[in-house]
């Protein structure tokens, strides 16, 4: 028998694996989010589309081209799916309209500031999609907020395939006209005008959720499906979504309960804005979300009450970007504090008495 | 499938549940592999000082027959494992990774595989206990769980400890393996008994045998033989990985965790492998030392899976030549998937812990690969003792094994369940084991440099007490000279006058 096979390096134990791979957590994680962004791609139509695909390509090309100023090679890298699913995430989180220059700006920020700058995948602090996206809307506001309310493909206001293009490439004169506030960001406006929320006619939501927002925002059941579908394949756990949620809704309820004129009530919190993608898909971010049961709860349990405190009192009409960053900055230290008890130990590490 | 999984998956709060591939292999009636012209047998088989041997090349040897014994307080004796003639004391590659050598008794089978003139035991049941401990010592019965601990030293400490349950390991949760689930439907009476005499030797009121869900066969036969032993209970325990570990077999049956500063005996309970009963069995009642055990072989790679009694000694290469090969294996194991060792190549002697021998192909093997931490997290879900498998990888990756040390390396089990599940395919395991080798090598550094520091000390204590010593005696003979010199001034003087 020849012994070809004994060069191959010693390892130690175990010698068997249950099959799971990078690349297949990741490749799931897209497929929850498919129906939803192609339902995003009908409601929006081919500016939508254009917008995707540039997110998707410079978040790619920002990871390529990192890796190869590293002297790396960058395709088995690629492969994992994490910079596409970063690129992917960032998109559903801008205006549907937005100039192709946006999402490419976004793209390249998220995976080479956001990501490769800290260490590449496993090593950033900070959701690269939602880093990118706050710098983006804080960088260029005018453009991270011109939405609009859905025109389905097909439909006779929907733009021909040359007026498209002319939108991604950042023609914008006819958004104006038909721009429209979301939902959040009209109850701000009204409030800060003085007019209390018993008294404005809140912006309705459309037979299947729709409504204006950002290009996710408008396909909420979908996402919440995806984010179920995520749930089964048990590629997350309940702690964090449901965590986010209740941090959310509980307080909203409260404050409404308390003074409707300025507290929306929580449906709105839960169906508008970022606050399902936010919940499934983006605070359930490995990497940058807490590794214990405990801790993740506890993670989520901020990311909702944050959003919910930055919607209501904050300079901002949206705030899940921002919590779920401010919640990534104190998962270090959730992870320092909550840890699992240790066998034979209580949970400070000390052996267990004898007696009891 | 996976929705079962998903509703059942909190059965046991730990541990992972790999697909065991035991059967059909399990099934398979035993076979006994034909005895092989040389048979290898090292004198380390067992935790502890090697054994010294006790015949020299060219001695005829009887099966049985003691070949080299047990030295110092922890150590086996080892037998021939058949007749023959010792062909020469040399060495035989370990069966380590590494592919060390290490010092081997070689026999030449005459290939009658003739007794020695054995002694079995008419009552073993009217012995004393530290008769039994003594015979069993005698015997060279390690545990056969793979632990290799001596046994007679385990009940010995036991009876000390005045335990009151024996606990008697028979999950046999590693995947693959199957040579308890086939000892216990085979030879289940001869268990039952060894397990009495066990506690004869240990004075437990009770034994528990615990068995993994998934060996119905074996539940039955041991059930069918406890029968009439109603202070020996089997006990039905979910099969999930590692079910086996000792930790977590005590506190399956018992109901509490065992301290991390105390052993199962500072809690009344000792356990064993029903391997090892059935060891203790053959030694007392039939008068046979440990010369053979049943062993599984398996693996995608191996023509003929199932369970094959050996003799001490065979080469890897005579077992898989038995079962067939079905080409190239991508990987040698000793033991269970989970835990098992890489062998460097198939020229290695069976030992006595040699639970298992695997020929995996690549594709069970997966992915060798890793790439980067994603920190999902799935480690620290599937450790067994509640630890942070992905913190502790970093720490050792950068260097930081004290930091490791705090984050509980300490309480690792090595069990490969961080492994089994890691998507990034990154080898925990490997890393755990890096560093607890280094670690204790430094804490040898530390003891050598401590008795180094010590005897410097106590060379210039001794220096200086030399050094004084002579100042004082100088001191003291100039003393007496100048007293001598004034006397005899004195009397000079004296005369004078």
């Amino acid at each position: 028998m020849s012994t070809d096979w004994l060069a191959s390096t010693p390892i130690a134990s175990p010698h068997v694996h249950a099959g799971s791979s990078v690349s297949a957590v990741m490749i799931k994680v897209m497929l929850a989010l498919t129906p939803a962004t192609v339902h995003a791609f009908w409601l929006y139509g081919w500016p939508a589309i254009f917008l995707w695909f540039a997110t998707v390509f410079a978040a790619i090309a920002g990871e390529a081209f990192c890796l190869r100023m590293m002297r790396r090679r960058a395709l088995p890298v690629l492969k994992d799916g994490s910079a596409m699913l970063t690129g992917w995430l960032l998109a559903l989180s801008l205006p549907p309209w937005a100039p192709l220059w946006l999402g490419l700006v976004g793209g390249l920020f998220a995976t080479i500031v956001a990501k490769q700058v800290f260490g590449g995948i496993g090593q950033n602090l900070f959701n690269p999609a939602m880093a990118a996206r706050v710098a983006l809307l804080i960088s260029f506001p005018v453009p991270m907020t011109q939405w609009l309310d859905p025109l389905p493909m097909g439909s006779p206001v929907a733009p021909d395939l040359v007026r498209s293009i002319q939108i991604a490439l950042g023609s914008n004169n006819e958004l104006d006209a038909i721009a429209s506030a979301s939902l959040l960001g009209h109850a701000k406006t009204e409030l800060a005008r003085g007019i209390d929320l018993t008294q404005i006619r809140l912006p309705a939501f459309g037979p299947r959720g729709e409504h204006a927002g950002s290009l996710g925002e408008a396909s909420i059941g979908l996402l919440a499906a995806g984010g179920l579908a995520l749930l089964l394949m048990r590629v997350i756990s309940w702690h964090i979504p449901v965590a986010m949620l209740l941090g959310a809704i509980l307080p909203a309820a409260i404050g409404h309960a308390l003074d409707p004129s300025r507290h929306l009530p929580p449906i709105v919190h839960l169906l508008s804005g970022g606050l399902i993608l936010g919940a499934f898909f983006i605070a359930t971010d490995y990497v940058t979300s807490p590794s214990t049961r405990l801790g993740q709860f506890i993670f989520g349990l901020g990311c909702g009450v944050l959003t919910w405190l930055i919607r209501t009192y904050g300079g901002y009409p949206e705030g899940v970007a921002f919590a779920v960053l401010l919640m990534n900055a104190l998962t270090p230290a959730i992870d320092r504090w909550v840890r699992p008890r240790i066998y034979g130990r209580d949970r400070r590490g000390h052996p267990l008495e004898l007696g009891k | 499938m996976r929705a079962r999984a998903f509703f059942a998956r909190d059965k046991v709060p730990w541990g992972v549940h790999p697909h065991d591939h035991k059967r059909p292999a399990a099934d398979v009636a035993t076979r006994t592999l034909p005895l092989p012209e040389r048979l290898y047998v090292p004198l380390q088989q067992h935790i502890g000082a090697p054994a010294r041997p006790v015949v020299m090349a060219g001695k005829k040897v009887y099966k049985g027959q003691l070949i080299a014994e047990a030295q110092g307080p922890t150590s086996a004796a080892v037998h021939a494992p058949t007749s023959g003639r010792v062909h020469a004391i040399g060495e035989i590659t370990a069966p380590h990774p590494s592919g060390l050598a290490m010092t081997a008794i070689i026999i030449e089978s005459d290939g009658e595989d003739e007794w020695i003139d054995s002694s079995p035991c008419r009552d073993p049941f009217a012995l004393p206990p530290e008769e039994i401990a003594t015979r069993i010592a005698a015997a060279g019965i390690v545990g056969l769980g793979g632990a290799t601990f001596p046994a007679a030293l385990k009940l010995a400490s036991a009876h000390k400890a005045k335990i009151h349950t024996l606990i008697l390991n028979g999950c046999e949760c590693e995947p693959y393996l199957s040579c308890d689930d086939r000892l216990m439907r085979d030879a289940a009476d001869e268990i039952v008994a060894g397990i009495r005499l066990m506690m004869r030797a240990t004075g437990a009121q009770q034994a528990l045998i615990g068995i993994e869900e998934n060996k119905p066969e074996a539940i039955a036969a041991m059930r069918a033989a406890t029968h009439h032993s109603p202070a020996v209970e089997v006990r039905v325990v979910p099969a999930r990985y590692p079910m086996g570990s000792e930790k977590h077999l005590f506190s399956m049956l018992m109901g509490r965790e065992i301290p991390a500063d105390c052993r199962t005996t500072d809690l009344g309970a000792l356990v064993h492998n029903v391997g090892t009963a059935h060891a203790v069995y053959q030694a007392i009642c039939a008068g046979h030392p440990l010369v053979e055990r049943l062993l599984t072989v398996h693996g995608a790679a191996v023509a003929h899976p199932g369970n094959l009694w050996v003799p001490i000694g065979a080469l890897v290469s005579d077992v898989f030549a038995f079962a067939g090969l079905l080409g190239e294996p991508a990987r040698l194991v000793m033991g269970g998937p989970m835990m098992g060792v890489q062998l460097p190549h198939m020229q290695v002697p069976v030992i006595k812990g040699t639970s298992g021998l695997l020929a995996l192909s690549a594709e069970e093997i997966g992915s060798t690969s890793p790439s980067s931490c994603i920190r999902c997290a799935s480690c620290v879900r599937a450790c067994p003792v509640g630890l942070l498998p992905l913190e502790m990888a970093a720490r050792i990756k950068a260097g930081k094994l004290t930091a490791a040390v705090d984050f509980g390396l300490k309480d690792c089990l090595a069990c490969g369940c961080c492994t089994f599940v890691c998507p990034a395919h990154i080898p925990l395991v490997h890393y755990f084991l890096h560093a607890k080798n280094e670690l204790a090598a430094r804490a040898r550094t530390e003891l050598r440099l401590e008795a180094t520091k010590r005897l410097a000390a106590a060379r210039k204590e001794r220096l200086e007490r030399e050094a004084k010593e002579k100042a004082e005696a100088a001191a003291r003979r100039k003393a007496e000279r100048m007293a001598q010199k004034a006397a005899l001034h004195r009397s000079s003087e004296e005369a004078t006058v």
